[in-house]
Order: C-alpha cells, then structure tokens, then sequence
C-alpha cells in the first residue's frame, strides 16, 4: 500500500532517528512510503492552547499534503490525536474527514492495520520501561489506563513482546503523565519538570535502562528532566526497538 | 513523656535480652513507646513553613503557576501531599476492582444526572412539594448574596447568634463564613479539616479533605494560635482531642445548625448527607434549627437512584466502600424546624453552555483532583478558586473569566481525570473547550497570543518554515521560541534542551531518498 508518512516538526528538526526508523520500518513490511515536503505540523500547539483559528492554515497545509494516500502514518500519538479528534479550524469537507480517519499513529498501525506478527530482526536485550503517553493510552486507546475497570490490553506491549531479549520492568506510577502536555511544559514549566522529574526517578527505581514511548515529544522533555537532576537512563522511540535498533 | 535516658526497664528480662540503648527513644512511664505515636515527634526543630495560595489581587487572573512554584518549593509538603492523595488514588483503584458492574455503574451515574438535569425544573418543584408535606420550609436563593440573606433571615426570626455547621462547597462560593462574620453571627464549622480552614482563614484546598495540604506542624500551628495548643507536639491525637476539647462546647451551645446536601431526592421530599465524622449529623441534630443549603443540581428523581450514588461516592472519594455516615433528612424533629435553601449561583446559566453543562454532573467527590498530577503537585489553594483541581478548571470560570482565565491552562490534559469521575464527566474535553472559549472571549495574554499567532504563520508556510529550522542548530534557537513564548527560556529553567542532530529529517531524507516524493 502506498502510505504517506507524517514526521512532525519537532521529529524532523531533533530526533531525525525517529523518523528514519519509521520510514525503514514501514518499508521492512513492502509499502510504498512517501514523505510529501511541503508538510510542517498538525496544527496543534496552537490548538491545544486553545487558538483554533491560528492552526487552520496549518491545517488545511496538512490536508494539502496528505490528501489521496491509503493511509497517513506518524510516529507521535499526540500529533495523530490532534489529528483525529480535535482538527475542526478548518470546514469538514469530505477531503478533510478522509484524511482525518485515514491518519494513525505507528504502534495501532502496525498493530491494527498491518496485524504485524513477527520482528525477526529486532533484538534489544536492556531492561525497558514502557511510558504510555496521555494521548497514545487515553486518547488513541493504545493500552488500558489504570483508572478504567475493562481487560488488560496494550498494544505497544503486544510488538515489543515480539522483540528479542527485551525485559520489562514496571514503575509504581505506570500511567502518570509526565508532564509534557504540549504548551503546558513551558505555561507551567515549574509543574511540568516536577512531573518530569517524578517520572524518570520511578522509572529508575524500577531498574529501567531505557524509557521507551510511542511519543518523543514525552521522551524529549523526560530526558531534559533526568538529564538535569542526574538521571542515569536512556530514551528511545518504539519505531526504533521496532526496527532493529540494539541500543 | 521524655526522651531518655531510660527510666526503667525492669520487665523481668535478662540485661543481655534488652534492646541496645537508644539515645533517640522515648518512653511514657516507664515504657518505650515504638508505635506510630513513639516516633512522631518533630524530626527537626524548625518544621517547614507551610506554603501559602495564590495571591488574590482583586479582579486580576489568578496565576496557579506562580502559586504551583512556591508549593514545589517546599519539598516536604508537595511529597507529603502527592503521596497522601495518590494513596487515595490507589484506594479508589482497589475498590473499583473489587465491583465488577463499576463502568455500568459509572454509566448509570452518568445517565441519571444528565436525565435529572435536563428536567431540572419538574424535579425541583417536585422535591419542592414533597419536601412541604413533609413539613420542611423550602426558600429559592437565586444566587449567593440571597441565599445569605434568606440564612440570614431564618437566624434573625429565631434570635440566634451562633451557627454549627457541616462542610458545604455551596456554603463556600456564596462567601457564607465572611457575610455571617459581619451581621455579627458566630459560625463554627464541624469538620474537623473544615475547622482547621476557618481558624486558619484559609479556604478548604480540597473538596473532600479540606485541610490535605497541610501537615500535621502546620496544624499543631493553627491550633496553638487559636486554641491554646502545644505548639511542639504535633501528634494526631493530641491535635484532635484538642480540637474536640475547643469544638465541642461550641456545638453543644450552638442556637442553629446548618449542613448542605449530597444529594435530594424529588419523590421523597428528603436530602442525604454523607460524612465520615458525624459532623453534619451533630449540626443537624443538636440544635433544633437545621438549614441545609443545597445547590440545584444536587437532585436524583427516585430513591432507588440513590443505590447507585451512594455506592460509587466514597469508593471514587477516598478508597473506602461507604462513608460512616449517610444520614437522610426527611422533615424536622419534634419542637425543632428544618430549612432548605435552594440555590441557583450560576447552575442555571451553566446548565445554558452547551460545552460545559454536563459539569453539573458532579458530586463533590475529589477523585479527580486526587488523580490529577498538577493538583497534587500544587496545592488545591494555587487555584485562588473555590473549586480547585480538574472539577474547578471547568468551573471556575463559568462564575468569572476573567479572573480564572489561567485555570484552565493548569492541566496537562491528559485525561486521568475523566477516567475516575464517577459521573463520567469528560473533564479534560471540557478544559480543552475552555482554552478555546478563552480565548474567543480575549482572556489570554498578549504574549501568548502573539507566539500562537506567529507558530501559525510559520507552521503554515513550508518554504518559510523550512528556512527557519534549515540547520539543526539554527532549529534550536528558533523552534523553543515559539515554544517558550515568553522569551524566558522556560523550557531550560528546570531541564536540558535536545541536542541537535546533525542533520533534520528532512535532509536526510532529500540526501538518501534522492529528495523523491
């Protein structure tokens, strides 16, 4: 299938890594993957600080770009829930809800989309810690939130069981938000890097070597946060473990 | 009680069988005390001061952050308070997981709120009736200035000059203690972190437990300032015998008593209380005038509804299966006369906002600030608000926008709020929409304005975009710009910018896909 490929903009211009294991990954399972140039952002750090009407060129540069493809796949659950639920600046037109409902974040894509079964090339053989961000787990419904009585599931623990030598270890406050929240690290930076630092110590304690998420945007400002107090630990993206990346 | 040297240790035992000495035990006569009360003396001489709210300048927007920033800054509160409402948390989680029907109660919560509330007006007048045949006064308040003046009323016409009361947010948004104080009626609240609050002259942090911000120090503080205390001995139960030493005369002496309601039932004409103290119960019962004030949304239409509230409150509110005490009111005692004050305060308007009605769905049950990472990192009181916390984001501003205008930009929407309300409220859907009513309504600063307004026009024109981050390191100036809008660099204040690559995405992809699209 032929499959454009969203790098959002903070991927693109810090942890091109990111968007490369991405862009490999996809290709690993034979799709045809297309990066339009002309894309920027989603559109949402302006919406998500509540000006819609700023976000509504961005939006329809969005559309412009990603309009015709099977599917739009991104490797940032925040960015692909602005996408889905919250990407109104703009008139609905059929265009525009074809691109919205053709949009998904990586892990759902390959794990609901793809039905991928196997990851012969993948071997990570470090002790992880699996952060779940807010919109991956309480938006995209990547994994049960501990707040909600349903079966256990979890999507981006499905494929990394499928990695070789990984082990997992799990921290006291698996499902608390970091504190990244889009705008609110830098509207609220005093709170934010609290949170930030709370999070990498938990996992620390757990004994993780690696912070792995679906979304850099968390694993950007964690590793600000453990970097500044003193934190041992590293940070990677799921594309990359998922593609064969061994550290 | 003393610290050694040890008095005495003649309990029959071989010397070689006696515990090593032990500079820092304590011993009450004679014995060493090794329980939670043993160990509970100061660990050092000066306790942490306790941090204080945000700083009200009259109509100005309060700034939780600035509020947020000193809480943090005193280490052994914010632990202690994030430790102690997260333990709530997991209470909840325990509780939850031991009711296998709990989203099917959750739904019903939900369904029978949004049905009363879109029949508000047949069920008030419905409880309105009942409630009269039951031989219950029932007043109208339309809003907190008449609910005092009818209160007000009532105590004139029976000559009281002092009221107990139970704990009652409603009480708290009409300003009821300040309004009492100047018509010269003594009010003394029954909860005992209500109590603490008013001889503190704070306003309650926290739905539920109005006094969690405050350790035990601050409250052997208070209590040594208002009622005679030892300052030096901040024991649990030394604090709340106190207390109860200082409170209970009061009640017993007490002309009127007052309670709110959690919830009013239309076809019975009655009203239930829930608390774990007993309080609302001596309010009630110890004098025999009882005004309960009562907020317009609390109202179920049947008593069979009550089964489901009553079963997801205290679960969602403290981790415990039912309050202690869930008392109903159905009609005054005999000799004695009861008052309800239904109040509108703004509900009517709110149930108006077609984004925001279903905020009237709440009970009251603090489960979405115990879960709320920014609330327990804050301090309710950093809110400036009655209502603080996720409930008081959404809130708050439907009594005045302008001044919680920051509110609801204190949340890292991330949702956990929503998946514990009991009433299925979509809290962080709901701050979301407030951030967008905002600023259509320009109650956003300038600065921030004018950063959105650039983003926009950079994001949205890829040439110009592509200039700005061409060089990694060229991104790193510029991208956080917009990103730290006010050109203080708050990202890097508490932590580590990225590291630029050498390369962007973008590049690598034009120099190993040959820049094919």
């Amino acid at each position: 299938m032929r499959i454009g490929l969203f790098i959002p903009c903070y991927i693109d211009a810090f942890f091109p890594e990111v968007g490369i294991a991405t862009l490999e990954l996809l290709e690993r399972f034979g799709h045809e993957v297309v990066y339009p140039r002309d894309q920027t952002c989603c559109g949402q750090p302006m919406a998500n600080s509540g000006f819609n009407a700023d976000c509504a060129a961005t939006e329809a540069l969005f559309v412009r770009n990603f309009s015709g493809f099977e599917y739009v796949v991104a490797p940032s659950g925040s960015c692909v829930h602005h996408v889905r639920d919250n990407f109104d600046a703009i008139e609905q037109t059929a265009e525009v809800t074809e691109v919205r409902t053709r949009t998904f974040e990586l892990v759902e894509f390959l794990h609901d989309i793809l039905k991928i079964e196997a990851l012969p090339w993948a071997r990570f053989p470090h002790r992880v810690g699996l952060h779940n961000s807010c919109g991956t787990l309480r938006a995209l419904k990547h994994a049960r939130p501990s707040e909600l009585h349903v079966p256990f599931f979890s999507k981006p623990m499905d494929l990394l069981s499928k990695v070789d030598g990984i082990e997992f270890v799990t921290p006291a406050r698996p499902d608390e938000c970091c504190g990244f929240g889009g705008t609110f690290s830098v509207f609220e930076e005093v709170v934010s890097t609290k949170m930030g630092y709370d999070k990498v110590s938990d996992h620390a304690r757990a004994g993780a070597e690696y912070i792995v998420s679906a979304d850099t945007s968390c694993l950007m400002h964690q590793q600000g946060c453990a970097e500044r107090i003193g934190v041992p630990l590293k940070f990677i993206h799921i594309a990359q473990i998922l593609n064969g990346a061994s550290a | 009680m003393s610290t050694g040297p040890k008095q005495s240790h003649d309990n029959g035992l071989h010397p070689e069988l006696l515990p090593p000495d032990d500079p820092d035990a304590i011993y009450h006569n004679g014995h060493r005390l090794d329980h939670a009360e043993g160990v509970s003396r100061p660990m050092r001489s000066k306790p942490e001061p306790q941090p204080r709210g945000a700083r009200v300048h009259g109509n100005r927007p309060i700034d939780q952050a600035e509020a947020a920033g000193r809480f943090i800054a005193a280490p052994e509160h914010e632990k202690m308070h994030d430790e102690r409402l997260w333990d709530l948390r997991q209470k909840r989680d325990r509780e939850m997981h031991g009711i296998e029907e709990w989203e099917e109660l959750r739904s019903l919560a939900s369904a029978i709120k949004e049905h009363t509330l879109t029949h508000l007006d047949q069920y008030l007048e419905q409880f309105e009736a009942n409630a009269r045949a039951n031989g219950i006064h029932v007043h109208w308040a339309r809003d907190a200035a008449e609910h005092n003046r009818i209160v007000h009323g009532i105590l004139r016409d029976h000559g009281a000059k002092s009221l107990i009361k139970s704990k009652s947010m409603l009480t708290e948004e009409c300003g009821f203690r300040p309004y009492m104080a100047s018509v010269g009626i003594e009010v003394v609240e029954t909860d005992l972190g209500e109590r603490i609050q008013q001889l503190d002259n704070e306003d309650p942090s926290h739905v539920v437990v109005p006094a969690v911000h405050k350790l035990r120090t601050d409250v052997a503080q208070v209590f040594a300032r208002t009622i005679g205390a030892d300052p030096n001995n901040s024991d649990v139960h030394y604090l709340a015998e106190a207390q109860r030493e200082a409170n209970r005369p009061l009640i017993l002496a007490a002309d009127a008593g007052m309670t709110g309601a959690n919830f009013v039932v239309a076809e019975t004409g009655t009203f239930v209380v829930c608390t774990n103290e007993g309080n609302a119960d001596l309010s009630a019962n110890v004098p025999k005038l009882h005004i309960a004030s009562i907020g317009i949304e609390k109202i179920i239409p049947r008593l069979e509804h009550l089964a489901v509230f009553v079963r997801l409150l205290s679960r969602s509110a403290l981790g415990s299966p039912m309050t202690q005490y869930t008392s109903h009111f159905r009609g005054p005692r005999q000799g004695g006369e009861m008052h309800v004050v239904l109040t509108d305060n703004g509900r009517s308007a709110r149930l108006g906002l077609a984004e925001f009605w279903t905020s009237l769905k709440c009970i009251r049950c603090g489960a979405c600030m115990n879960t709320c990472p920014v609330y327990r990192r804050s301090g309710g009181l950093s809110y400036g608000a009655t209502y603080s916390g996720p409930i008081g984001l959404i809130i708050d501003p439907t009594f005045n926008a302008h001044k919680y205008s920051n509110l609801p930009f204190a949340s890292s929407l991330n949702g956990s709020c929503t998946n514990v309300c009991p009433v299925k409220i979509n809290i962080h859907e709901q701050i979301y929409a407030w951030r967008r009513e905002l600023v259509k309504r320009h109650e956003v600063p300038f600065v921030k304005k004018a950063a959105m307004k650039a983003a926009g026009e950079l994001l949205s024109r890829p040439a110009a975009y592509r200039a700005a981050i061409a060089a990694a390191d060229f991104a790193l100036a510029h991208l956080p710009r917009f990103v730290a809008y006010n050109g203080l660099n708050a990202w890097g204040r508490h932590r580590e910018n990225p590291h630029p690559p050498k390369q962007t995405f973008h590049s690598w992809h034009h120099a190993n896909r040959g820049g094919k699209q």
